[in-house]
């Protein structure tokens, strides 16, 4: 292996030197300052002569004496079962004082795409506990599904809560030996305090022993952003593709890594896209969100909760823009809703999740589960629309009926999505709350669900007085 | 993708000289543009893109991580082509017609691994061929020379190369072949497989462009509807995430009356492709009743496959699209979405160190964008047939926000708008076409093919429903600011019936087994029911009745079931007879 003295330029995360040999693509430097200190940096681009280095460390106390050495190979993530329960830095490395990692095998970060052929459609309902959730915008294992949110707001509970919470209730009742439960999570650039929180929770619940945590804090480098969620994703890949484990990967926070990727393109002098941002983001992010799904013929699987914090509470902000074109969906936070005290604040509307038509209904949810959610999004769309209504005319000015969805988009907030970080609802549970409420509403509004099933369902009691009176006058 | 076959010219291999992401430049290299070259030791296919002196600039095809300089570039010598001949359909490729199924197994691996490559139709299968010439006819480019059974649903019609004389047939043979044996020989020397190969960024050539006078039909009652596109039109569905542009366009390649349908995700989810592998092979064709799969083929490039290839993924299904139109058959041709296709470029012209235009963009974009969309068309064939290509492509605006570069350059190009609108889909209003904001150029040359297939006054009906719908647009407005119960009572009732048009009509379960698909007659006859409605509820008005007591009559809420009843003809039958009579018993 050659050493160089050759750095030429240094210019925020970069780092240019020549070489007399061919260097590839990606590779891994490393670089030892005159104080003795050894950075690790990748390859970002490589010409006949010259190299620019991306330093993960960041670049303080390099100087032109700097030796560089070319380590031949990509990056690559140490991986075995034993990491289950283990705190890693940023870029992979023990910080728990525990025993030294002996990787059963070494993978490449980057990670190949899975073949769509090879794929397996995700179907199967991941019961979170969460009405909002559940009853709303299921969860299935194999999606990728974010957690829109802003500053300020307790994303972090939601995500601690579904980790805590999430089973899949088929396998549960069959008794069946299902595959293992993993969680991995992977931190960029969030507060010390958050970090804590996380862990505490982890540590008090017991879930640490299975899980993985990659922890890049607000004061680490911002480079090494750009390595961790890779980290986490090969060792989640290798978990559940190689040993089985049904693995949950939390990413926390995208905005981070996204701003991370925003600085080398500036330090490169890219033509930078919209805002700023990196026109290749969308690649970018694609390649970390698409790592996730089922494989035909394997056990395991990867599902995917990124948390990002949109800025200025934008949802057109090129993060959560392109992160909402890649992942199945998203899961919105609402600062209104937080600031009546709902708990979590899910604002159902603008989420969604694209995966759940197959993966609910008879034998895996329930037969009414597709028509009481689509009458559950319709009737609080219209209950929304008269709040603006009634701002100007009042409550007195509107027709019977307009009042009862009045009634019942307030009730819905308060009732359905409200239901405290500790509380661990069954589908039934949700589903009947889903119809004490469409039972407000007179049985001729409810044109979504079919006849048969609000025969069944429909509470006369809650309903008849309202119901004898709408069609009296 | 093809592999060169002809190496008479040997090639000079060049040098890597410098790497960056999917650029490699390449020094000492012999090629021309467009030429396709394996890169590295590995061999990654890539495509010569940009030529400056010595060094040869190439976008490589595949993951470049660990390629460096100093490593050889070998040319083929032959532009970017795609294989054809039968085999195309039921299939799924990649960007680069690497069939993905034959990767798999190849690789060994559910993962893309790199440097393997696979010809785009299997070289060893034997078809049965039956000739439809005899010796000593003449025949020239284009013209068809025998037929083989590719599918339950589509014969695959052998042709002369277009880029052949053509000549009198001296041999044909008949019988079990692979593609690449000889089936039909010409005087002049040339031999016919079923086996072509056509380079990519070149259209095939067709004769003269005639006017689309048939609709696609969709199945889809906004679009049939409303906005109906032609058969070899063109049309963009624009929309935020999370508006229905995938299951939308979904719903056309399953349920749309053409022949073929080449659907290409560019740049998408994996799950969604792998929905759609699945789905396909067993949902039923509604023309035939055949396996939906057997009429189509299926371009994959989901959003983590390397890049280039996604910018290549659209050329390849175009070219497929016209080498079936060429057999005469009607082709629609589904690219979910054209925006990526569009960032790609974006991506590759910024690692070139382009001049930028609007929002990074190259300066191409429109250029690009036109001449991918002029490949559509309806067709006078060389063969004396006629085939055409529909596109439909799905753009993706950042943040929903239309007046960005790539829905503007589309709508220039296309004549069908079918505008998507997050509001709707919040509501769980699907599909979430805005009616107020969507349009169709095509609705006044596909009125006769109306009137005759559908219904006499199809468009006078659809003329009303647009006026409902535009005058409820202007109540809404006033309904905002006083409430609903001020209005006076006619535009009451016409809220009420505009509620129906929306609701029962133009919202369609694409999850339901029976309102997923709606031929036209039964879009036209629930339209018509709604019509029923508004007349008689319009009557009683006049006669004095309050507002409020026609629209509680019992039958009205059953318009909303009219989309799920199997039995519909009765149904719309019963549900106008009662319609009638509980109005009517008002007054």
């Amino acid at each position: 292996m050659k050493e160089y003295q050759t750095i030429t330029e240094i210019s925020g995360p970069l780092v240019f030197a020549e070489v007399d040999e061919p260097i590839g693509y990606d590779e891994i430097v490393e670089i030892e300052t005159p104080q003795g200190d050894t950075l690790r940096g990748q390859v970002l681009e490589s010409s006949d002569g010259l190299v620019s280095i991306q330093v993960f460390e960041g670049t303080g106390g390099i100087d032109r004496n700097a030796s560089v050495r070319f380590l031949g190979e990509t990056m690559k993530m140490p991986v075995t079962e034993d990491l289950l329960g283990r705190v890693l830095d940023g870029s992979g490395n023990p910080i728990d004082g525990g025993p030294d990692i002996v990787p059963e095998e070494r993978q490449d970060i980057v990670g190949a795409a899975i073949n769509p052929y090879s794929r397996e459609y995700p179907e199967e309902f991941i019961q979170t506990g969460v009405s909002a959730i559940d009853g709303m915008n299921t969860l299935v294992r194999g999606q990728k599904l974010p957690i829109f949110s802003g500053s300020g707001l307790p994303h972090n509970d939601l995500a601690l809560q579904i980790a805590r919470q999430a089973t899949v209730p088929e396998e549960e009742e069959g008794g069946e030996e299902g595959s293992e439960f993993a969680v991995i999570f992977g931190a960029m650039g969030i507060t010390a305090e958050e970090a804590n929180e996380f862990m505490d929770d982890f540590e008090r619940t017991g879930a640490l022993e299975r899980s993985v945590v990659f922890m890049n804090l607000a004061d680490d480098p911002a480079v090494e952003r750009t390595v961790t969620p890779r980290m986490a994703l090969t060792t989640a890949e290798y978990l559940a593709f190689e040993k089985d484990y049904h693995v949950l990967v939390i990413l926390t926070d995208m905005t981070n890594y996204c701003e991370a990727l925003r600085e080398i393109g500036a330090a490169r002098e890219e033509v930078p896209g919209r805002r700023g941002y990196p026109g290749y983001m969308y690649t970018d992010l694609a390649q970390l969100y698409e790592r996730a799904g089922r494989i035909e013929g394997r056990d395991g699987s990867v599902t995917q909760i990124p948390i990002l914090t949109m800025p200025g509470d934008d949802d057109t902000h090129p993060i959560p823009d392109l992160t909402g074109y890649i992942t199945e969906g998203q899961i919105m936070m609402d600062r209104d809703l937080n600031s009546q005290g709902i708990e979590p604040p899910i604002n159902v509307s603008p989420s969604l999740s694209r995966l759940m038509d197959d993966g609910i209904g008879e034998g895996l949810t329930r037969g009414d589960h597709a028509d009481v959610k689509d009458q559950l999004f319709a009737a609080y769309a219209e209950g929304k629309d008269l709040r603006d209504l009634v701002n100007i005319v009042g409550r007195e000015a509107l027709s019977e009926t307009d009042n009862k969805y009045l009634d019942f988009a307030d009730r819905f907030e308060e009732e359905f999505v409200q239901q405290g970080n500790d509380t661990n609802r069954t589908i039934d549970e949700t589903l009947e709350i889903g119809w004490d409420l469409l039972s407000m509403l007179p049985k001729e509004q409810l044109n979504r669900i079919d006849e048969d099933l609000i025969e069944e369902h429909y509470r006369e009691d809650e309903g008849e007085s309202e119901t004898v009176e709408a069609t009296a006058d | 993708m093809s592999q060169a076959q002809d190496t008479e010219t040997v090639q000079e291999d060049g040098i890597i000289n410098s790497v960056s992401g999917p650029v490699v430049t390449a020094a000492d290299l012999d090629a021309r543009m467009n030429d396709v070259v394996y890169v590295g030791d590995e061999g990654l296919m890539g495509e010569v893109i940009e030529i400056e002196g010595n060094l040869t600039t190439i976008q490589v095809y595949e993951e470049t991580s660990g390629v460096g300089p100093g490593e050889p570039v070998e040319n083929t010598g032959e532009p970017l082509s795609v294989d054809l001949g039968p085999g195309m359909l039921d299939s799924i490729y990649d960007g680069v017609q690497r069939p993905l199924d034959v990767l798999e197994q190849k690789m060994g691996s559910a993962f893309l691994d790199r440097g393997v490559d696979a010809p785009g139709i299997d070289l060893e299968k034997t078809w049965e061929f039956t000739p439809e010439v005899s010796e000593g006819e003449t025949v020239e480019p284009g013209d068809v020379v025998g037929t083989v059974p590719e599918t339950v649903t589509i014969e695959h019609k052998v042709m002369v190369p277009p880029d052949y004389e053509g000549g009198e047939v001296v041999s044909v043979e008949e019988g079990s072949f692979s593609v690449e044996e000889t089936v039909v020989e010409l005087s002049t020397g040339e031999e016919i497989s079923m086996h072509q190969e056509w380079p990519v960024r070149e259209a095939r050539p067709a004769g003269e462009k005639m006017t689309p006078t048939d609709p696609l039909v969709t199945g889809q009652r906004i679009q049939d509807g409303l906005f109906p596109l032609a058969k070899g039109g063109t049309a963009a569905i624009p929309g935020p995430f999370g508006s229905g542009k995938t299951v939308t366009q979904q719903q056309l390649a399953k349920w749309s009356d053409a022949d073929i349908v080449v659907y290409i995700g560019c740049g998408e989810r994996g799950n969604e492709m792998t929905e759609v592998i699945e789905d396909f092979p067993e949902l039923p064709d509604p023309q035939t009743g055949n396996p939906l799969m057997a009429r189509t083929c299926l371009i994959a490039n989901t959003s983590n496959m390397p890049v280039a290839a996604r910018e290549s993924c659209i050329y390849t299904g175009i070219t497929i699209a016209e080498y079936y139109r060429d057999m005469g058959y009607d082709v629609a041709l589904m690219a979910d979405s054209t925006s990526r296709w569009a960032e790609a470029m974006r991506e590759i012209s910024s690692r070139l160190e382009e001049m930028p235009g609007e929002e990074g963009y190259p300066a191409y974009l429109a250029a690009s964008l036109s001449e991918f969309y002029e490949r559509a068309g309806l067709f006078q064939l060389f063969n004396g047939g006629v085939g055409s290509i529909s596109v439909v492509g799905a753009v993706s605006p950042p943040g929903g926000d239309f007046s960005e570069p790539v829905t503007q350059n589309t709508l220039r190009i296309v004549k069908t708008f079918w505008a998507l609108d997050s509001d709707l889909a919040e509501k769980r209003h699907f599909p979430s076409i805005n009616w107020n904001e969507s349009y169709s150029l095509y609705s006044q040359q596909l009125d006769p093919w109306y009137r005759e297939n559908v219904a006499q006054d199809y468009p006078e009906v659809r003329q009303w429903a647009v006026d409902v719908l535009d005058e409820e647009a202007e109540l809404q407005e006033i309904v905002q600011l006083v409430g609903k119960d001020a209005l006076p009572e006619d535009q009451q009732l016409t809220l009420e019936v505009s509620r129906y048009i929306r609701e029962a009509w133009l919202q369609q379960d694409a999850f339901n087994d029976t309102d997923t698909y709606c031929e036209p007659e039964k879009t036209y006859r629930m339209l018509q029911a709604i019509k029923t409605f508004n007349d008689e509820a319009f009557n009683a008005l006049e006669a004095g009745v309050p507002v409020e007591e026609i629209s509680n009559i019992d039958a009205a809420p059953q318009l909303n079931r009219m989309g799920v009843a199997e039995e519909w003809n009765e149904f719309i039958d019963d549900l106008e007879n009662s319609i009638e009579e509980q109005i009517r018993e008002l007054y």
